[in-house]
């Protein structure tokens, strides 16, 4: 294996000691296979114990490692050395508010997660001794992708509108709300549309799509987004403009039938 | 120190300690949870899991095999009325989490599909692609936020349980963000904390499964079981430890040495079975331990392949085609991708076998329930005896759920008429973490590196406590780490700052991965015989006779823990023969 030295740039802040963050450089000797959280490791044990940064399973799953690297938002343990040349710069996510060093507090996506009601609402109880939801291949393909999400809040970094809107929901809550409205099992989309097609909510949007870009989960949130703006704006047409219209209940249910997608 | 005072304490929130909480709740909504963790729900190691959960619901599968497959695949070392309380839970929690909106793959009719795994005689193995822990894990987060009666404590680092008038009463945590302490005074405490791996230093763990859970316990005087049984995973790839999920192999992938034969079939899980039609129970579908073991007897006879990375074996996949790896084992295409560099439709990938789960941990009865009233256990971090002596692949992600729900019904049964707690019996307990954490902080002469210490630890466990043992590596093992313990009194902190201090809490799990490791390392030499994970290349057979008992190992602090066995359950089905070759019945 061949090794190559790698100029780290990361910022520190330390409330305790510190008013403002600023840069250090750190000088490692890595393996050219590595990833930059394996530098980071080396960093911490070899060099400095006093770097913190958060990470776990080194395979992009867990979604702790989420980090600004050469500006833009990637996990550190999927970010590879080959991809960069000369000084790595490496900051904490942008948009959130740093706690110490690389970890930022994720405070306020958690609260939206849980305002989008990311669960099911079920459509019809049925006891556990009666079996599962019959749900086809087709029905899962229409969800499945949406619910790959792992919470690393990449995209929120990437969002434009978030950095100038912290109201706005964002772009992963919002596609764990359209996961659900999405799913057979499920009849809660009236309740979510509450927050969701608010100014808070989809219409915050302005669609530019970084947060796709940036998606180490292929999630897709825009495309999420967009189909969630479409349907809003059906529900909108049908509440005012035709006669006797109905509720967002009666057209997510209409939309399970498969007469829109 | 600020006084948190609730009715459940749940230590660790990925799959067991969350289905704990979840169950919880719906059986007492007057009950105040606490749901305390070191990292946030979704990132606990239980999204790392991939292939699929067992449980029995298709017509031709029975509640008797797959009983029959888990004593079995456990070389009899499972506690069989608990094997048979958790296959009759099993599809009833997979069922329950359906309805909770889990995206598990189906058949053209709609219902639940299943898979075949390692060691199991019929497919009954639910999964999500290859993305099943992950989905299990957010699924069941996700579903906790509709409950008001859970209050989490996210990043919260557990430190000691509080333990008076014999029974648990809550634990000492420091919230990370801040560094100060908090008391939690409960009626009962679960630990959901899950397993060790971080001990070696070549595992599919991720960095936090450094087995506090289990030490904390096992500090507080609860003893650890069966701790000598460590599960390698045939497959990981070889540079980054990473999984390349079973269901590889359930899907059809094979192992083949340096000249392309499928060696498997040397070592009693032959004959070969054609390429591309996988049959149960045989060759590629043999159990973890075997599958393992056969790899290091390949590495003596020098039928490895040499790599960068080190002494390999090959999975080849390319045969299943592109389309059923990408519907099927997405991950693993791009975990094979990413970091190896190799793409499994047109290459075959070199793996080896990596450390990936701890049979044992906190000894819990069926009930879930620890000998230490008050304190109950569940997932990777307990030891219930349902995996024996070598756990089936698909049965932990259906444990976690079966025993996290079964240790919250436990214990909402425990804090019913409790008398009223000590106050200031549990404040004086607490003062003593404050006081341990403070010495840390102030000590002046440390002459320790925490990572000299870590690596010292994770290289004796990997040299001396591998696939293969013999008493003189485990003597060594005892003694190295016996001698690792008593230097880490003198570790260094560098960082004395309090705002998420990683250096601090890397301490402190390193004190509770040396807990463990001498824990491992004194049953592994006390056993001398060998038995699913545990062998032993000078007592190469089981020995029925002396060892068809658990391993009990309890904490004597400085010293050399003291070691006592407890009896296996037997209920209908007495040791017999483990047979995974094709002709087997």
């Amino acid at each position: 294996m061949k090794e190559r030295t790698v100029q780290l740039e990361v910022l520190r802040y330390n409330p305790d000691t510190d008013t403002e963050a600023h840069f250090q450089r750190y000088e490692v000797v890595c393996q050219e296979e590595w990833v930059v959280l394996d530098a980071l490791n080396k960093v911490k044990a070899d060099i400095d114990p006093t770097l913190n940064y958060r990470w776990s399973c080194h395979m992009a799953v867990c979604g702790s490692c989420g980090m600004m690297i050469n500006g833009e938002p990637k996990l550190s343990c999927h970010a590879f050395l080959r991809d960069y040349e000369g000084v790595i710069r490496v900051e904490p996510l942008a948009h959130f508010p740093i706690e110490r060093d690389l970890v930022t507090a994720p405070d306020d996506f958690m609260e939206k997660l849980k305002r989008v009601k990311p669960y099911i609402i079920p459509k019809e109880k049925k006891p556990i001794s009666e079996g599962e939801y019959k749900q086809t291949p087709a029905q899962l393909m229409k969800f499945r992708q949406y619910s790959m999400c792992i919470n690393c809040m990449l995209c929120y970094a990437a969002c434009p509108q978030y950095g100038l809107t912290p109201s706005f929901i964002g772009p992963a809550a919002l596609t764990l709300a359209h996961r659900y409205n999405q799913d057979s099992r499920d009849g809660g989309r009236a309740e979510r549309q509450e927050v969701v097609a608010t100014h808070e909510g989809v219409w915050e949007c302005t669609f530019v799509g970084a947060c796709s870009e940036v998606c180490p989960a292929h999630v897709d949130p825009a495309s999420a987004l967009q189909q969630m703006k479409i349907t809003s704006s059906l529900d909108w047409i049908v509440e005012h403009l035709m006669p006797g219209g109905k509720s967002a209940r009666d057209t997510a249910s209409r939309e399970d039938a498969g007469d829109i997608s | 120190m600020e006084t948190i005072s609730i009715d459940v304490a749940i230590i660790g929130a990925g799959g067991a300690g969350l289905r704990a909480a979840i169950a919880l709740a719906e059986t007492d909504p007057k009950l105040r949870i606490a749901l305390i963790s070191k990292v946030y729900p979704m990132r606990s190691h239980t999204c790392a899991a991939e292939g699929g959960a067992a449980g029995v619901i298709k017509p031709d599968d029975s509640f008797d095999m797959h009983f029959d497959d888990t004593v079995g695949g456990g070389d009899w070392l499972s506690d069989q009325d608990c094997v048979e309380y958790f296959i009759h839970e099993a599809p009833k929690e997979l069922t329950q989490l359906e309805h909770w909106g889990c995206p598990w793959n189906r058949e053209a009719d709609g219902s639940v599909a299943v898979r075949p795994f390692g060691g199991m005689k019929k497919q009954r193995t639910w999964f999500a692609a290859d993305k099943s822990g992950f989905h299990i894990l957010h699924t069941l987060f996700q579903t906790s936020l509709q409950f008001p009666t859970i209050t989490r404590y996210d990043e919260y680092y557990a430190l000691d349980l509080l333990v008076d008038d014999g029974r648990c009463q809550g634990v000492t945590a420091m919230e990370m963000r801040s560094g100060e302490l908090r008391q939690f005074h409960a009626k009962a405490v679960i630990i959901a904390g899950g397993g060790a791996g971080r001990m070696f230093p070549f595992s599919t763990n991720g960095a936090i499964k450094t087995g506090d859970g289990m030490a904390m316990a096992y500090r507080a005087g609860a003893p650890l079981k069966d701790m000598e049984f460590v599960q390698y995973h045939p497959t990981g790839l070889p540079n980054t430890g990473s999984l390349l999920t079973e269901a590889c192999r359930g899907e059809g992938g094979i192992l083949v040495n340096k000249h392309g034969r499928r060696y498997l079939a040397d070592y009693g899980m032959g004959p070969e079975t054609p390429v591309g039609k996988p049959q149960l129970k045989t060759m590629e579908l043999g159990p973890r331990d075997r599958v393992s073991q056969a790899y290091w007897h390949e590495l003596q006879k020098g039928n490895t392949v040499t790599t960068q990375w080190g002494e390999c074996v090959l999975l080849d996949m390319r045969h299943l085609g592109e389309k059923k790896i990408n519907e099927r084992l997405p991950l693993v295409r791009e975990l094979a991708e990413a970091y190896l560099g190799v793409d499994i439709v047109k290459e075959a990938v070199p793996i080896r076998p990596v450390v990936h789960y701890m049979m044992g941990g906190i000894s819990t009865n069926t009930a879930a329930a620890t000998p230490l009233p008050g304190l109950f256990a569940a997932g990777e971090c307990a030891c219930v005896s349902l995996n024996g002596a070598n756990r089936l692949g698909s049965n932990s992600l259906v444990e976690l759920l079966v025993f996290g729900r079964r240790a919250a019904l436990s214990a909402a049964e425990h804090v019913q008429g409790l008398p009223a707690a000590n106050a200031v019996a549990l404040n004086a307990q607490a003062e003593k973490t404050q006081q341990r954490i403070g010495e840390l902080f102030s000590r002046t002469d440390g002459t320790e590196s925490m990572s000299g210490l870590r690596k010292e630890m994770q290289d004796t466990m990997e040299k001396n406590v591998g696939i293969y043992r013999t008493e003189e590596g485990l003597q060594e093992g005892v003694s190295k780490i016996h001698e690792l313990r008593q230097r880490y009194r003198h570790v260094k902190l560098t960082d004395k700052s309090s705002v998420f201090n990683t250096d601090l809490f890397q301490a402190l799990e390193l004190g509770s991965m040396l807990d463990c490791a001498e824990a491992v390392t004194v049953g592994a030499l006390a056993r001398k015989e060998s038995r699913g994970a545990h062998q032993r290349l000078d007592y190469v057979e089981r020995d029925d006779k002396n060892y068809l008992r658990h391993t009990m190992v309890y904490h004597q602090g400085l010293d050399v823990p003291r070691v006592d066995y407890l009896d296996v359950v037997i209920t209908k089905s007495p040791p017999g023969v483990r047979d995974y070759s094709g002709d087997h019945k």
